[in-house]
This record gives structure tokens, sequence and C-alpha cells, in this order.
């Protein structure tokens, strides 16, 4: 387990160092800046002095490579710099924003894996029926949806004819004002995963040892729970890491349309306002996210899997 | 040994008929497939693959699956009809009185799952034990299987096990519940050639001390005539010969048993007589929509004649207690 942990761990530091000069690159070859957006919408005119003092003290004029250096620098200290914006330090900016984007995307996430793994279970045992053409139709419907229009259609329904739900907004934090956006973020790993599920549950059900189970005059329903069960995990639990990873990063569209507080919306402002530290502390966020749940999911395999083992 | 059976036998398999259902036809994959099989009694059926014997063996568990399916004929068990059982019933049969072990030992076992709970199964599912009983008897299973220090392999998964011992470990699961009839589908062939005298061995104490008959299933005549008393060869779906293990290799009647036997290798042939090409039979197995009319082997045969192309030979048989399917048995 260590050994898992030591190794992801070796991995990660390379990662996060190219994700940073990624970003800082696409920003030098962007046209505008933090200073000059200020400029941009007309209302605001500032002296050419003090923008010039304002690009020196955010450190604008220095070269890339200096910049760079520095950012690292203060990262490996936990230092992510001050925003542009705001003048607040980025960790504290992303700190009131973690909370509610972790509780979205788990959200989103627990929908998508109870609905869609008993939808791709129910249909795998009955291939061919009512039942699965429906789910799988409902699937291929989910995963070709947008968010973005499923969220309004949403708010449509459920907020301003039903008025069950509010339409936007945290709120005090409830399970109220979570419901919609979670639904509407995690429609599309629950189809992927109803998918998945069926087919890793039909693949398992044509394995020979499936056959052995059979043959030793077991019931149906103990063949799936004692020998289809776990094997079709090994495989559902890979596409629930790949989609749990990126949902931090898929969040950005859903948390924008529904006013949802998280690092998503927090990205956007600020890319739109050229606030090179928060841009870069919102993506070093969603990385870590990413990876993070990438390294449970490999302790997940040696869990369940005892073919896989570390290091051994 | 000959005198004709006066009691029951435990396995009467009579006119099988396996339908295979097409895009557009239906085919039949076995066809008048008919065998008995006395208590205790080692029985082989013989074939390329692809000439129904693996499906025959499946249907006899109950277990063919689509597009496969039983078109008629008796499965008969002790007496009984088993074919058109329910699932139910099917379930107090399979793992219960008759017994299964498959080809493949890599797959056959969940790789999920610890060997010993694998076999613990068995007695959970038949014998209503609970599980901490069910892994005590599991223990003792794979050590009659002569597997070593059963006590920590009985916690090992199957990827740490060889295929021998996994193959043993298949025994045990098969035997745990003292079947009465063990059918064996190649259970040899995925195996090293020093192992498979080895699982032979011990499958055909096994059986010979719980009394229990074996359906051995082989593309191997060395290998089943070593074994069974009596042995059935099936061509393309049907069984053209059915004799004594000793009398097939001595006096085998149908063509293509002949061409079997004449393709063994023999150790030390090539001392004796040279440097020579092993015998083949010639062509390849027809496929199941072509099969040609007449008898099924004609195209392959060096006796054939006219009547083989048009008529389909009946089953002939034989003094010496066995039968033939063969216009030109002479």
């Amino acid at each position: 387990m260590i050994l898992v942990l030591g190794r992801r761990l070796a991995n990660v530091i390379p990662t996060l160092v190219a994700v940073i000069a990624l970003v800082f690159l696409l920003f030098s070859v962007l046209p505008g800046s933090f200073i000059s957006g200020m400029n941009e919408d007309g209302r605001t005119t500032i002296d050419p002095q003090v923008m010039e003092r304002m690009r020196k003290e955010m450190g604008l004029d220095d070269p890339l490579p200096e910049r760079f250096a520095k950012y690292l620098a203060h990262t490996v200290t936990g230092d992510l710099g001050k925003s542009f914006r705001t003048r607040e330090p980025v960790t504290f900016l992303i700190g009131q924003r973690v909370w509610p984007s972790l509780k979205l995307v788990f959200a989103a996430m627990s929908f998508a894996i109870v609905i869609g793994v008993s939808l791709g279970f129910v249909a795998a045992l009955k291939p061919g029926s009512l039942l699965d053409t429906a789910a799988m139709v409902g699937a291929i419907s989910g995963l070709s949806l947008s968010q973005f229009w499923l969220g309004l259609m949403l708010m449509y329904l459920f907020a301003l004819k039903l008025q069950w739900l509010p339409s936007f907004g945290y709120g005090d934090g409830g399970l109220t004002h979570l419901i919609l956006p979670a639904v509407a973020l995690g429609v599309g790993p629950m189809a992927l995963l109803a998918r998945t599920t069926r087919a890793a549950v039909l693949d398992v059900l044509n394995a020979d040892f499936v056959r052995t189970a059979r043959s030793k005059g077991m019931s149906e329903r103990r063949v799936v729970t004692w020998h289809v069960l776990r094997n079709a995990l090994v495989l559902v639990v890979t596409i629930v890491g790949l989609q749990f990873g990126s949902l931090m990063g898929a969040a950005v569209v859903v948390e924008k349309l529904f006013a949802w507080p998280g690092v998503g919306s927090l990205l956007v402002d600020s890319v739109f306002q050229r606030d090179m530290p928060a841009v870069q502390g919102c993506i070093l966020m969603i990385v870590i996210f990413f990876l993070a749940i990438n390294t449970l999911v490999d302790i997940a395999y040696v869990v369940i899997d005892p073919r896989i083992r570390y290091g051994r | 040994m000959t005198q004709p059976l006066l009691k029951v036998p435990l396995l009467q398999v009579d006119d099988l008929h396996i339908a295979l259902k097409g895009e557009s036809a239906t085919y039949n994959a076995v066809e008048k497939v008919s065998f008995e099989i006395g208590r205790g009694e080692a029985f082989g059926l013989v074939g390329e693959s692809g000439c129904g014997k693996s499906i025959t063996a499946l249907s006899v568990m109950g277990l063919l699956k689509r597009p496969l399916s039983l078109g008629g004929g008796r499965i008969v068990l002790d007496g009984e009809e088993i074919q058109d059982a329910s699932a139910a019933e099917w379930r107090r049969l399979r793992g219960k009185r008759i017994a299964m072990i498959f080809q493949e030992p890599m797959t056959a076992l969940n790789p999920l799952s610890p060997v010993g709970r694998q076999i613990a199964e068995m007695f959970v599912l038949h014998e209503g034990c609970g599980w901490n009983e069910a892994m005590d008897r599991a223990e003792d299973a794979l050590r009659q299987v002569q597997v070593p220090s059963p006590e920590r392999r009985i916690r090992d998964f199957p990827h740490q096990l060889s295929g021998g011992m996994r193959q043993r470990v298949m025994i045990a699961i098969a035997l745990a519940c003292g079947p009465e009839l063990l059918i064996a589908d190649e259970p040899t062939t995925a195996l090293d050639v020093t192992v498979q005298a080895e699982i032979i061995d011990l499958m055909a104490e096994l059986c010979a001390a719980k009394g229990t008959a074996i359906l051995m299933i082989s593309h191997d005549l060395g290998l089943v005539a070593n074994m069974c008393k009596r042995v059935a060869v099936m061509y393309a779906g049907r069984i053209v010969e059915q004799q004594e293990a000793d009398a097939i290799f001595a006096t085998p009647r149908h063509p293509y048993t002949q061409g079997l036997i004449n393709s063994l290798p023999r150790l030390g042939e090539r001392s004796r007589r040279g440097r020579q090409r092993l015998q083949e039979i010639t062509g390849t197995v027809p496929s199941i929509a072509s099969y040609p009319a007449g008898c099924r082997f004609n195209p392959r045969c060096a006796a054939m004649t006219e009547i083989c192309r048009e008529v389909s030979p009946e089953i002939t048989p034989l003094p010496s207690n066995g039968l033939v399917r063969c216009h030109h048995h002479g």
C-alpha cells in the first residue's frame, strides 16, 4: 500500500510542474493581461504610470522563465500568491471554494454510481428485454445531452414550473440547492457507467468460471452474487475513477450555470480577468483532485483484485 | 464384461439431437447420438474439435447455451429422464449427482476467489454446511487430490497455482459431493505432458475409490483407450464407431477410426523402419453448414463408393458388442 502511494507521489510532482508550465505558456501567448484588461470595459481609465507601477508590483514585466521559477519556488512552500483581483491569498480564495466543489462532485458521482451501476446490472441480467433497451436508450441520450442544456431544462421544470427546488445558488449549503446541479453534472457519468457496467457484466457472464459456477448447481442469483459481481466491479471501478477525476474540471460549466460557488466558477471568473495566480491555483487544485482520485482507484484495485500486487 | 446390462445403466443417452440455430437455418450439431454408461464405468468419447463431443457433454449437464439447444432425444440418469428438468431440478443434479471438469484450468476458476472457498461452495450448496465447516472440508478435499500443504493452499488464489494444481482443484470441486457421474471435457489438453499422466491417474484413482462413473471426452484416442473400458468415436456430429477399448485398437472397423489410429506416432518406429511420414487423414472436417449427403466421412474416405455419397449409413451392431456406422465395415 505504501509502495502504491510512493510510486504515485513520484509521478505527481512532474505532472504538476508540467501543468504549471503549460498554463504559464498559454497565458504568455494569449493577448492582454490583468492590467490591460482593466481598461477594456471602458468604464475606467488608468494612468499609464499607475499601470506601469502595478505591472512591476505584480511581476508581470519579468521575463517568463524568471516568473515561472519564482512561482514554482513559492508553490513549494505552499504559497500560491495573491489574487490580482481581490488582493487576497489564492489559497484563501480556493479554500472557500473547495468544500462546495467537493460536495457537488461527490453528490454527482454518488448519483451516477447508484443509478448508473444498477441500471447497467439490471440491463445485463436481462439482455434484449424491454428494460435493457430502455436503459440503454436512456444511457445514450444521457451521454449526448449537453450539461448546459440539461441544466437549463432542469431549472425550467423543477424550479420554474413545479417550484420544487431552488433554481440556483448555494443557499445555506443544504440539500435542496445541491440536487439540480448534481443531477446535471452526474447524468453524463451515469450514462457512461450504465453502459460500461452492462458490458462488464455481460462479459463476465460469458466467462468460463461462470460456467463452472453453473455446473456446481447454484442458482443464477448466487452465480451473480458469488462470482459475477466482484469480477465486473474491477472494470466498473476504472470508469468510476476516470469519470470522478475529471468531474471537478467538468463542473466548470454546471457551477457557472447554477451560480455554484465552487472552484470551477472561480476559475472562469479568473480567466476572464487574466487573474493569473487564481487561474494557476484553480487548475492546480483540479489536477491534484484528479491525481488523488487516481491513487484511490489504484488502491481499490489492490483491494478488489488479488492478482494486482504492487512491488512484488 | 460383454453380457447384457441387466440393471438400469447410470446414464443413458438416447437418440440425442442438438440444434444449432444459425442466421438463416437450424442445423443439427449433434445427431442420433446414443450411448450408455454403467455405474462406476469409464466411458470415452473421442473426436476432432467441432465434432460435437463437448456439447454432448454440456447437454448432459443441462448447460447448453444459445444458439445451441436440445433438438430431441432422451437423457436418462438412473432410470429418470432429465432432459426436460426444471431449473430447480437441474440445480439439484449438477454438482451433486453429475459433476464436470473443464478443459481450461486457467479460466475455469474464479480469479478473485480463494480456491478453498470455491471448493467449499459445493458443501454449502449441496450439503447445507456453514462456511466454517465447509472450509474445513475443502481442506480435506484438497488433501485428497494431493495438493501439498492444503491448509495454506485453501487461501491461495487461482493465479498462485500452476496449471496442474488448478486442475487438481477442479477435480476436488467436481468430486466434493461424491457425484455418480464425472464428465471430464479434455481435462489435460491444456497441461504439460508430464502433468497429464498425474492428473489422469488421480482422476481414475479417486473415481474408482468412490465408484464414480466417468465420461471422458478427448481428441486423444490413446489417452481415452488407456483409461476407459469402452470408447465411442464421433465424427461430424454422429457416433461412427463404438467398441471396447482393446478392440478398437486391435480391430478398428470404421475408416475414420482406422485413420485416427494410423495417425498416432509410435515410439521407436523411426529406428526400426527408418524415417517415414506420419499417416494423416486427408482433407478437413466439413463445416456444419456443408455436411455432405450420405456418409459424412465420404469426401475423406479411401473406401468410398457410390452408396456412401447417397445413403447415410445406419448403425450396424458388431459381434463383439460394439457398433459401427459404415457401409463397408467389413
